[in-house]
This record gives C-alpha cells, structure tokens and sequence, in this order.
C-alpha cells in the first residue's frame, strides 16, 4: 500500500486485479483474524464458566466485589465510542475528512476514558489486597475467592491490552486521514480497525454481565 | 503486465543478501522458510540421535538423566514448533499455493514476512530457555510440573506462543489467498489437491492456535502472576490445562499431516501417470478431518481422569477420524490401479509413506480404544506411534516434496541414483528404529525415562542402530540436494510430465510467477 497524494486515485497491490478485489480480500483477511480472537477469549470465558459452575457461591461474591456502576459507566463509553468509530467510517467514504477526525478523534478519548475509569477499579483492588491467585491478601473472602480474581484480572487485563492495540491502530488512521491517504475510493485500513474495535467492544459487552453482574 | 527478460527469474530478480531479508515475494519467503526449517531439523535430529545414544545401554551412557531429559523436552518442541508444523505449509505451500492457484502472491504478503520473522524471533526466545535452566517438562509442559521447575519454562512457552502467531498469519494468509485469488476458470473444484489440503491445515491452523496461545499466556501468567487457573493448591485444576492443551495439540497433529496428504495425492497422481481416483472424495475428506480433529482431543486424557462416559465418545469420535484417512489411502491405490507408475524417487517416498502411514493409522484406531489405551498408556508404544505418523508420514512427504519440487524450485535436476539411496536408508533406517518401539511399548518399557529394565536392551540396541541409519539417509539426501544445486543440469519446465499449475510456468518460476495470467478450463490431473 502506497501512500497516496490527497485526490490521488488509490494503487492496488500488484497481485490484485483491482481496487475492490483488495478491499474485499483485506476485509475477509480482518474477518478470519477476528475469529481468533473470539476463539482466545472464548477459551479463557470456558474456563471462566467451568470455575463457577464448581464454586458458584465464590464468583457471587467475587462479583459483588466489583462496582456494578463503573463496570456499567465503561459500558456505555465502549457502545458509544463504537458508534463513533462507525461514524469515523461513513464520513471518510464520503471524503469528509474533518467530520472522520472528529469521530475518530471522539473514539480515541473513549478509550481513554475507559482505560481511566479500569485503572481507579483496579488501583482500588490493588490497595484492598485483591490480586490475582497467590498473591491475594484481602480479608473477609471465601477461601477460593483468588481464582475468581485471577479470572477477573486475566480477563480484563487481556480486554484491556486489546483497547491499547486498539487506541493505537486509532491513532496510526487518524495520522493517516489528516495526511490524505483515505478517500471514498480507498477506506480499508479505517474500516479494518473498525472491526476489530467493535469486537474489543463486543468482548467487553459479555465480560460485564459475566464479572459486575453475577452477584 | 510487464514480461520478463529472458533469464530473469524469482532468483536473480534482485540481488543481496538483504533484498532476500526485506522481500515480500512468497517464493523467497518459501526458501528462506526451507533453510531455517532445514537448520531447525537439523538441531532437533541431533537432540533424536543423542537421545537414542543414551538408551543404547542400561544405566548412564553418555549424559546424565537431568540432561536427558532437557534432550528429549528440545527434541520434541524444535520438531513440533519449529520442523513439522512450518514444514509443509510454511516451504511447499508459501512458493507453491499461489502458483498452483494461477495468482501472483499470497493475499497478505507483508503478513507472510513478518510470519517468517515471528517464527524465527519466537524460535530463538524457546531456544534460550537453555540458558535459564533448561526445560525438561517434555513439549507439552503438563502443569503442575511446569509451573514449578526452571524458570526457562517461561521463555519456552512465550517462544511456543510467538511461534503460534507466526502459524495463524500463515493460515490466515492461506484462507484468503485460497478464495480470493485463484486465476480464472480456477474453481474450488479443479484446485489441486495440495491446495485442498493447505486449505483444511489452515482452517486448523487460525480455529485451533489461539486456544493454544491463551493456554500458553496461562501458563506464563500462572509462573509469574501466581494466578493460579492450573494450580490446585489455589482452587484452580491442572486437567483444565490439558484440555485446553490438547484442544490446540491434537488439531495440530492435522496442521502436521494434512498437507502431507495433500503432498502425496500431488506425487502418486503424477508418477502413476493417471487422473486421480476421487478427486472430490480426497478433497472433502481434508476437509472432514479438519472438522473431526476438534472433537478428539479427550483421547489424550483416557487416564486423567475424565468422565468414562466423555472417554467412550472421545474414542468413538477419535475412529471416525480414520474413516477419511482411509478414503484417501484407498483412492490413492486406485490411482495407481492400471496406471503407468514411474519408481522415481518423489514416487518412492508417496509408497513408503502409504506403507508406514498406514501401520501408523492403524496403530492409532489401537490407542483410541480406551481399554487398550489404558495399557498403552504413556509407553513406547505411543512413541512408536506418533513417529509413524509425524517422521514416516510428514517427513517422508516432505522429502517427496524436495524431489518433486526441486526441479521447479531452483532449476536445477537431481541426481536420481543419490535420492534414491537416500530413500532407501530413510525407509529402512525408520523401521529398524521404530518398529521395535511398538514391541517395547507393548512390553510395557515407560517412555521419557532415561533408564529401563535390562530386558528392554536388545530391541533398544535395534532402535538405536536405526537410527544411524535414518541419519545416514537424510545425510545422503542433503548430499544430493547441494550436488543438485552446485552441479545439478539445467532442468526442462516441466521434467515429469505433470498437469498442475506449477510446471507451466518456467524454472525456476520468473518474478510474478507467470508471464501472463493463466486461465483454467479442466481438473487438475488430466493425465488420461
């Protein structure tokens, strides 16, 4: 992928036949690598559901450990900053490039407004002596109380890695919009760190009910 | 589209070291892939004949039983990360799959570099584990053993985990190259069988990995985090590993023999000189075993205390894995039936593979039947297993494949007197070592210990001795393959007289695989 001039038509990969033969193999490419991740996650969500299924009474009141109103604040940024990023997309195919900063822009300070909103969870955590498996030391928990938190920690942890990447692919498109490399003819690279947003959303949409909402 | 000069090709298009270490060309990145993979197994094969060195005798031999142990850990993770599982995908495929297809390049080829420099960084990080205590876990670090030896572990599996990545971006690259770029006329249906079978390995190969990169990541995050997911003494069970392990590890079996199927439908089509019996049969049964392979993996924990009931279904699951293997075995005698079959040397591995792929087929339908199993259970009888399949399955396709391809690869013809020799002291080398496993097993002689009881010499003696002969053989064929590239004649285009894709184009191939793109109106192999 070259970088284009602003109003330059886009040039294909030479093994392409066209534009659009790029785009939608790019598109299939982004796809395949979102469904390992599901699978990633989704192994680590079976062993999540194996340990509550054998201590059930442990992940209640690992889960009323956690504030139900940040998890749900975060919630919401995550949803809303999705439907930003979906904007950023519309606008860049329809050459409006400031609009598309603007929403990408928005999308960028969700994130970190999620990451803030983690980092007071878990600095709060840290202080009560919650940490993960050995190294917990809080008082008044069920004997197995640590491995809901390792789970907890692993979780959220590995989600919260993901909206870094993520930030950062925001950021590299971002610096890419304002040079002009993105166009109503060209828009893969926005679109494929579309989809890979949505699905660090999607992930955090099952671990809030399965961690806050247990209790 | 520009022609080449005459003369140009994928070899002499640029020139220095470094336009080989920046290219994107998926030829390239196939040789450079066949070099690494060739030192790799040439390390692992040391570890295998220091190993078999040491169990010459009864007692200590030559090292001591820590030492041995880390030997034999190395022997199995070099060969399974670093030789097996790239082998046939990452060398046949990457410069093979876009040409058999009629395309240019794979989908994704700045994907297909960094591939190859992710397998390199993570085989370099599990290598270092040497010296941060060694790894003796064995290649499938079982908690709760590995979660407390050295702490080179650690290093191991990051090196496993980076090494996985390399093995979904192929793959991913694979699937889409597969259904976005075939040339026209090129249907799913008239697409080689190795391409079939590439295909059904890198479905395996993105569905399967990040199962095994999450275990892995578990793994580090249980040494150095104390999570505990695998650790009893916090709640956590260290069984839950080995599902998780071999929901990845039994799949990879079929990252490691699929495309060797695929391989050996290429040859046996070819030398017998006769359109393949069952296209369509062989090309769905990759696929069906690809789909199978997800649901067999609790045929590894018949004694780890599973549910009888989950090793009952575990086992009927694990034999209908042999009812497409064998549709492929019979559709390949088939194709010989009546054919003109040329004993080339790429000929005479496809026959040794389907002798010795066989009993190791067989002996596996043995150990999924749960009874038998339980007795077999961790004894050389599996070991003699699992060779069969992994060494006289994938590395005697794998040796095909040198044969076969290398006339195309790198314009050159081998000396056909020296690959010959080369199969022959492979095949009887391998079952001199071998075979006399399955008895040792069947005895009861444990496998990974160091020692064993003095009855066990003799047949271990035979073992041991094979496998000078195994070496003598491969040593040989390396022999042949720089006599080939050194002095080798000038190979034709196509010197056997195949039908694919491949050996239309010129050898070595030029730059953008063809001169101009090719178009398709019939099945691959119309032989006659």
């Amino acid at each position: 992928m070259s970088i284009a001039k602003e109003g330059e038509v886009h040039h294909f990969a030479h093994h392409f036949d066209d534009a659009d033969h790029e785009y939608e193999s790019t598109k299939q490419g982004v796809w395949l690598f979102m469904v390992t991740e599901v699978l990633m996650f989704g192994a680590l969500l079976v062993g999540y559901l194996i340990f509550k299924g054998l201590y059930p009474e442990v992940f209640e009141q690992g889960g009323d450990t956690l504030n139900w109103k940040l998890g749900a604040t975060n919630t919401v940024v995550l949803i809303f900053s999705s439907l930003t990023m979906a904007l950023g997309i519309y606008y860049i195919r329809i050459d409006d490039r400031k609009k598309a900063l603007l929403n990408l822009g928005i999308t960028l300070i969700c994130g970190f407004i999620f990451l803030g909103i983690k980092y007071i969870e878990y600095s709060h955590k840290f202080h009560l002596g919650i940490f993960p498996g050995k190294y917990f030391h809080a008082e008044g928990f069920m004997p197995d109380a640590p491995l809901y938190f390792s789970f907890y920690y692993m979780l959220t942890g590995l989600h919260g890695l993901h909206v870094v990447i993520g930030m950062g692919l925001i950021a590299w498109i971002m610096i890419r919009v304002a040079r002009g490399t993105y166009s109503s003819s060209y828009w893969t690279g926005v679109e494929g760190v579309g989809i890979f947003w949505h699905l660090v959303d999607l992930v955090w949409i099952y671990l809030f009910p399965l961690l806050y909402l247990v209790g | 589209m520009a022609t080449s000069h005459a003369g140009e090709n994928y070899i002499n298009h640029e020139k220095g070291l470094w336009s080989w270490l920046t290219t994107l060309d998926h030829k390239r990145i196939g040789i450079m892939y066949m070099i690494s993979v060739m030192a790799f197994f040439f390390i692992g094969g040391m570890f295998a004949l220091a190993i078999r060195l040491e169990l010459f005798s009864v007692g200590k031999t030559i090292v001591e039983a820590q030492t041995y142990n880390q030997m034999m850990t190395f022997h199995g993770t070099i060969m399974v990360f670093m030789v097996i599982v790239p082998g046939l995908p990452a060398v046949f495929g990457n410069f093979f799959l876009p040409i058999m297809i009629g395309a240019k390049d794979v989908a994704f080829p700045r994907l297909n570099l960094l591939s190859w420099y992710l397998l390199m960084l993570g085989a370099t990080i599990a290598v270092s584990s040497m010296f941060f205590g060694g790894v003796d876990t064995g290649w499938t670090f079982y908690t709760p053993y590995s979660i407390k030896g050295s702490i080179g572990v650690i290093n191991m599996t990051l090196g496993a985990f980076i090494m996985g990545m390399s093995s979904i971006l192929t793959g991913l690259n694979f699937i889409v190259t597969v259904h976005k770029l075939r040339c026209p006329g090129m249907t799913m249906n008239r697409i080689p069988l190795f391409i079939w079978a590439l295909y059904s390995t890198a479905i395996i190969q993105v569905l399967a990995t990040p199962v095994l990169g999450i275990t892995l990541l578990l793994l580090v995050a249980e040494r150095v985090l104390g999570v505990g997911i695998f650790d009893p003494a916090l709640g956590g069970d260290p069984v839950l590993y080995q599902h998780f392990f071999w929901f990845y590890s039994h799949p990879a079996v079929y990252i490691m023999i699929l495309p060797a199927l695929g391989v050996v439908s290429e040859l046996i089509t070819t030398y017998s000189r006769k359109t393949i019996f069952g296209y369509k049969a062989i090309a769905y049964s990759s696929i069906a075993i690809a789909a199978v392979s997800f649901f067999v993996w609790g045929h590894h924990l018949f004694v780890s205390g599973q549910s009888e009931v989950a090793g009952i279904l575990f086992s009927f699951i694990t034999m209908l894995v042999g009812v497409p293997t064998a549709i492929k075995v019979f559709n390949w005698v088939a194709t010989m039936y009546r054919g003109s079959i040329q004993l080339k040397t790429p000929m005479l591995y496809a026959i040794g593979f389907m002798f010795v792929f066989t009993i190791g087929g067989v002996t596996g339908i043995m150990l999924a039947t749960v009874g038998m199993d339980v007795h077999f259970h961790d004894t050389y009888f599996v070991v003699a297993h699992f060779h069969y399949v992994m060494v006289g399955g994938t590395l005697f396709a794998l040796m095909g494949a040198i044969f076969h391809w290398l006339p195309k690869m790198f314009g050159k013809m081998h000396n056909e007197a020296m690959a010959r020799l080369s199969f022959v002291f492979v095949f009887i080398g391998f079952n001199v070592t071998f075979f006399p496993q399955f008895i040792l097993g069947s005895l009861g002689m444990p496998r990974r210990y160091f020692d064993y009881l003095p009855e066990y010499e003799p047949l271990n003696r035979i073992s041991t001795m094979g496998s000078w002969v195994i070496a003598l053989g491969f040593i040989v064929g390396l022999i042949t393959i720089i006599h080939a590239l050194l002095k080798g004649k000038q190979a034709p285009d196509n010197p056997w007289g195949s039908t694919t894709l491949e050996w239309q184009t010129k050898s070595p191939p030029v730059f953008h695989n063809f001169d101009s793109t090719p178009s398709v109106n019939g099945g691959p192999y119309e032989y006659r």
